[in-house]
């Protein structure tokens, strides 16, 4: 199996939201609320320190 | 004088063996803890996402960590991958997963299962929460 570097980050993130929600939340609704804040931080933060390398780099 | 500080967080009409079930299900099988107390949405999701982690870390030929190496940080994965229970079981019999990450990806994988252990603990212990009633359903 091969996959992108941000193809990983995107499974990584969704699996470990959707425990994160599941877990540290009590109510469905607001367990799927933290779930979507917990996946855009993941990807966002992922996002955001690659640019921070890309301009350190440059 | 009595205070309610000290009462029993047991919900009524549970069995008292059932915080103690629910841990170790949910530890031997992903989302068990959850099913065992009829929460199936809950225990489906938290199965496939854990199982899936697992199988992909397996996929990109990530590495299983065996106890006694002697090294801290492979003591630290260790405990992270027995985290996964039977998976974990099941994969040191089936002797699945690459002793040495030998491609850049790997290590991908090997932290995938890593996480997915350490991820199916905090399930565990959320599913002994539900059954002490220590945690609202």
């Amino acid at each position: 199996m091969t996959i992108s570097h941000f193809g990983a980050v995107l499974l990584f993130a969704l699996f470990t939201s959707v425990v994160f929600g599941i877990t540290q939340r009590s109510e469905p609704r607001t367990m799927i609320r933290f779930g979507a804040f917990c996946f855009v931080l993941f990807v966002g933060g992922t996002i955001a320190a690659s640019w921070i390398m890309w301009l350190i780099k440059h | 004088m009595t205070t309610n500080v000290q009462a029993p967080a047991q919900v009524a009409g549970k069995s008292s063996s059932m915080p103690a079930m629910a841990l170790i299900a949910g530890w031997l099988i992903p989302g068990a803890g959850h099913l065992l107390q009829r929460k199936w949405i809950r225990g489906g999701l938290l199965m496939v996402s854990i199982v899936a982690m697992f199988t992909i870390g397996l996929a990109l030929k990530g590495k299983i960590y065996s106890p006694n190496t002697g090294d801290l940080l492979d003591i630290l994965n260790f405990a992270g991958d027995l985290g996964n229970g039977l998976l974990y079981v099941l994969a040191r019999i089936f002797d699945l997963g690459q002793v040495t990450v030998q491609v850049a990806t790997a290590d991908y994988g090997t932290k995938f299962m890593v996480v997915a252990g350490l991820l199916n603990i905090i399930s565990a212990v959320d599913a002994h929460s539900l059954a002490t009633g220590r945690k609202r359903s």
